[in-house]
């Protein structure tokens, strides 16, 4: 007993003579199907090199265009030769030009005589997988296809649309459940004679002439019918990208499909010359012998899918720009933001690092320079810290900083001095976290030696850019974790927030605080904030700050910074 | 997009192979091979004056690409490389005279080869100093892209501007005929790069990179843009508008993805700062050839001066294509 070969063939006719004969010379019949748009001239070449071999014969020519009947047609055609001309032959396996064994002819040849009644074709109902392009699962079941969906994708579009509109439905033949699956199947002789002298065949290839890509189908559906023992899944590796077009495979491969252990591959490149003298060799003395395991191809293709549609998360390059929405996260990583804290903490910044072990720069929006961490001038990436290049594109800033330092935790400060056009963008990414005291720049204010009436047109000009940036962050659009205090509202009880915003950053193993940062000395702010009152100037961010001092700050004899205890 | 923003960018595709058409006169063939180009032929379209020292190592690079023919453009070089260029048995060479500046940077004269010789193939249109990288590069003939982009019904292929710089001054290492110029010049910056979208071509305009960050520090806007659309499979009735910056139809520049995915593209490593670079720059003091009054060489020759190190702590070691993917700086997209 022996397996018979079709071989549909459009192109690369070179390969698949070599084919062919590797076939031919394990003792496999080779029914072969040539396009009829090929030139007379290219197909007689072609049969006349496969002159010299008997058991490789041509079948007739039918037009196969992508998705229409003519594949199909063609593999009746083959099939029925095949069968009539081979009478040994109990399996039958359907292959392309471009389709490669990977493993010795005659370990396919055992592994079918041990399962003389099974038929390896994938048939699946529509209703259960989502493997279809283009959101046309059932309707090609149930839908007419007059135009041709490469040439003519407008009509084709439009004229499915009407249909769905008007209702209109095909009535599917009794007696069948359609089913769809790889084109490339292994049948074995009885149901595939029992496919091909169906009595009421005619009435299922009218059906099926209709149906929109029928080569996935017509064999799928019919071999439930027919069939005692479908095993569902094909013999041929062929992995599929995100567009419905069979991936192709490589030199670089090689040992990638060496490892799948599957029979046979789809669809190799033409000029992969390493590809066919490796697997169309002579073996080597063959290994144990195992079940196809695709599954270690099958990640790396996944991978390339998932990269075509969903991409890296943050990354802005030439190939990926996407709309406003469309990012699956705006940033590469999580990142914290920091308004008020180091104008109320004394080195707030080097506090921050020792308690979360996180980078955390400056003002990386500050008016002079981005402030790296650590008084760099130039960070990951070879990012500078010009203001000027920075501002010509804050986004790109941010998104390259958090992409160039993926893995490590950013942190950074900013306030109503800094550029104030990357607010939106912060607020509308989940991946950062923003605190704000409000009024807080009032301190350096507060500690400056001005005059009184710069001070309060400074104190203006920051309470107004600093009120634009808590609509911002308090619009129902807003996605970032946002925490906001006032000022006085902090001082209460400032361990409190600050505990909560370090956990929630998460660096570190969650424990208390063993270090407290050193609050600023706040003795006589509350007179200076009157003083603005009553220049007219009202300092609302702030909260509600007490004029005099606190009580408990209003004992103690002498003035000097106080740490915060919990 | 609107009807009549469609309309007037037509006319102004037609107004740009018009104006190639009209420029052809400046073209003299000094070599004419173009009737062994073969229909499935990838082709490479470059525009050079006095690159001699790069060319050896030029063709060498492309044609283990796979490249099949090379057409030159020689814009009156006074040094031997039309001579050499003439002796390539795949290359076919016109020469002229004609102002770079006034065929747009040499656009006219290509465009008008692309139209004549192109259409229908695969073509790369790069300058002596870009080298082509795509994924799989190491493993993968140029052709395994092309036979891809085809199945994928691609047009066109993304591959931006990467400059490349050596460590220390500029000049500190000759540049010797033949010799890969990446084993000099070898890093690159990986990760300042700022994009804008450009409606009106529907392109990305990319800017950054050692030349924004050392030469145009104080005034980002005119740094010099990065994004590239080389490799094309050209058709008689496409145009490049500036530079390979972007081409018309517009649809040729949807050369990225706008709904979180990434396609595939290359890059071009740009390898102009060698020590040849320091002459170029000077020349161009004097000849004015270049883009905007040649901002970009004042500025060049302003810094190139005093400091020409444009390496620092953060700069990248250049090792191969895999490290530019995993840098993000180009895709293997769908193509695994």
């Amino acid at each position: 007993m022996s397996v018979g070969i079709l071989m549909l063939v459009h192109t690369a006719f070179g390969r698949a003579e070599q084919v062919a004969r590797h076939w031919n010379k394990a003792g496999c019949p080779v029914v072969i199907h040539v396009d009829s748009m090929v030139p007379a001239a290219d197909h007689d070449r072609f049969v006349e090199a496969l002159g010299d071999l008997p058991d490789v014969t041509f079948s007739r020519r039918h037009r196969c265009e992508w998705g229409t009947w003519g594949l199909v047609a063609a593999s009746q055609d083959a099939a029925e030769l095949m069968l009539e001309r081979f009478p040994d032959v109990r399996h039958v396996y359907l292959t392309s030009g471009s389709c490669l064994p990977l493993r010795p002819v005659e370990e396919l040849i055992a592994y079918l005589d041990e399962r003389p009644r099974t038929d390896f074709i994938e048939s699946a109902t529509t209703a259960d997988v989502p493997w279809t392009v283009g959101g046309l699962d059932e309707d090609r079941f149930t839908l007419l296809f007059p135009f041709s969906w490469r040439r003519n994708r407008f009509f084709f579009d439009r004229f499915v649309e009407l249909q769905r509109r008007t209702g209109f439905r095909r009535r599917v033949p009794r007696g069948i459940v359609p089913h769809m699956g790889s084109q490339w199947w292994c049948l074995t002789r009885q149901t595939l004679s029992a496919i091909l002298q169906n009595p009421e065949r005619r009435v299922f290839d009218r059906y099926f002439r209709r149906v929109w890509i029928p080569d996935e189908s017509y064999f799928q559906t019919l071999a439930r019918l027919c069939s005692t023992n479908v095993e569902s899944r094909s013999l041929t590796l062929s992995k599929f990208d995100f567009q419905g077009k069979p991936h192709i495979f490589y030199d670089d491969h090689l040992q990638l499909l060496r490892r799948s252990d599957c029979f046979v591959a789809r669809k190799i490149w033409p000029h992969a010359d390493r590809l066919y003298s490796a697997f169309l060799s002579d073996p080597k003395g063959t290994q144990a012998r195992q079940e196809p395991n695709p599954g270690k191809i099958d990640r790396i293709f996944t991978r390339a899918v998932d990269r075509r549609t969903r991409g890296r998360a943050g990354l802005y390059m030439q190939s990926r720009f996407p709309n406003h929405g469309w990012e699956n996260g705006v940033t590469a990583g999580r990142y914290s933001v920091f308004q008020g804290f180091s104008e109320l903490f004394k080195g707030f910044e080097g506090w921050l690092a020792r308690a979360t072990g996180a980078q955390v720069h400056g003002h990386l929006y500050g008016p002079g320079r981005a402030e790296f961490a650590d008084g760099q001038t130039v960070i990951n990436g070879a990012l500078p810290d010009t203001a000027k290049l920075r501002d010509a594109n804050p986004k790109a800033f941010l998104t390259n900083l958090l992409w160039n330092t993926r893995g490590m935790r950013q942190c950074f400060q900013y306030g109503p001095h800094d550029t104030p056009e990357i607010m939106w963008d912060l607020a509308r990414d989940p991946n950062a976290q923003i605190s704000v005291i409000s009024g807080a720049w009032a301190v350096p204010l507060f500690k400056s030696n001005a005059n009184f009436a710069d001070l309060r047109a400074e104190a203006a000009r920051l309470q107004k850019i600093e009120s634009a940036m808590l609509d911002e962050l308090r619009s129902p659009d807003a996605r970032a974790r946002i925490r906001i205090w006032t000022m006085a509202e902090f001082i209460e009880a400032p361990m409190e927030p600050l505990q909560a915003v370090i956990d929630e950053i998460g660096q570190t193993a969650p424990r208390r605080l063993a270090e407290a940062p050193v609050l600023e000395d706040l003795a006589g702010f509350g007179q200076f904030l009157q003083n603005l009152k009553n220049q007219g100037m009202h300092p609302y961010l702030v909260g509600d700050f007490p004029v005099e001092p606190a009580p408990r700050n209003s004992h103690r004899p002498a003035r000097r910074p106080y740490l915060v205890k919990k | 997009m609107g009807a009549w923003q469609s309309y007037r960018l037509r006319l102004q595709r037609k107004r740009w192979r018009l104006r190639a058409l009209r420029k052809s006169r400046e073209l003299r063939p000094a070599s004419d091979r173009t009737d062994r180009i073969r229909p499935s032929d990838l082709l490479v379209f470059c525009t050079q004056r006095n690159e001699g020292v790069r060319l050896p190592y030029f063709l060498r690079y492309y044609r283990e690409m796979g490249v099949n023919h090379f057409i030159f453009v020689d814009n009156d070089s006074t040094d031997t490389s039309l001579d050499y260029l003439a002796r390539q048995e795949d290359v076919s060479v016109w020469t002229t005279r004609g102002s770079y500046k006034r065929s747009r940077f040499g656009m006219d004269w290509i465009n008008f080869l692309l139209r004549r010789y192109g259409h229908g193939h695969w073509t790369l249109t790069v300058d002596p100093d870009e080298f082509f990288l795509y994924p799989f590069c190491d493993t993968r003939p140029l052709r395994a892209l092309t036979d891809w982009l085809d199945a994928s019904s691609i047009k066109s292929f993304s591959a931006m501007l990467l400059d490349m710089y050596p460590k220390g001054r500029i000049d500190a290492q000759p540049y010797e005929a033949g010799q890969n110029p990446l084993e000099i010049a070898h890093w690159f910056d990986a990760g300042n790069y700022s994009i804008r979208r450009n409606h009106r071509y529907g392109n990305l305009w990319i800017q950054g990179g050692p030349r924004a960050r050392a030469f145009f520090a104080d005034r980002p806007e005119q740094a010099p843009a990065l994004n590239k659309v080389p490799l094309v499979r050209w058709d008689r009735r496409y145009a490049y508008v500036s530079s390979t910056h972007m081409l018309l139809p517009r649809g040729l520049n949807a050369v990225f993805d706008e709904w979180g995915g990434e396609k595939a593209s290359g890059l071009l490593l740009h390898t102009k700062f060698l020590d040849t670079f320091t002459g170029k720059a000077e020349e161009e003091l004097t000849r004015k050839q270049h883009y905007a009054g040649s901002t970009e060489y004042l500025a060049y020759a302003a810094r190139i001066r005093d400091n020409p190190d444009l390496w620092c702590k953060w700069s990248e070691k250049y090792i191969n294509w895999r490290q530019l993917e995993i840098l993000g700086l180009m895709s293997k997209g769908n193509w695994a």
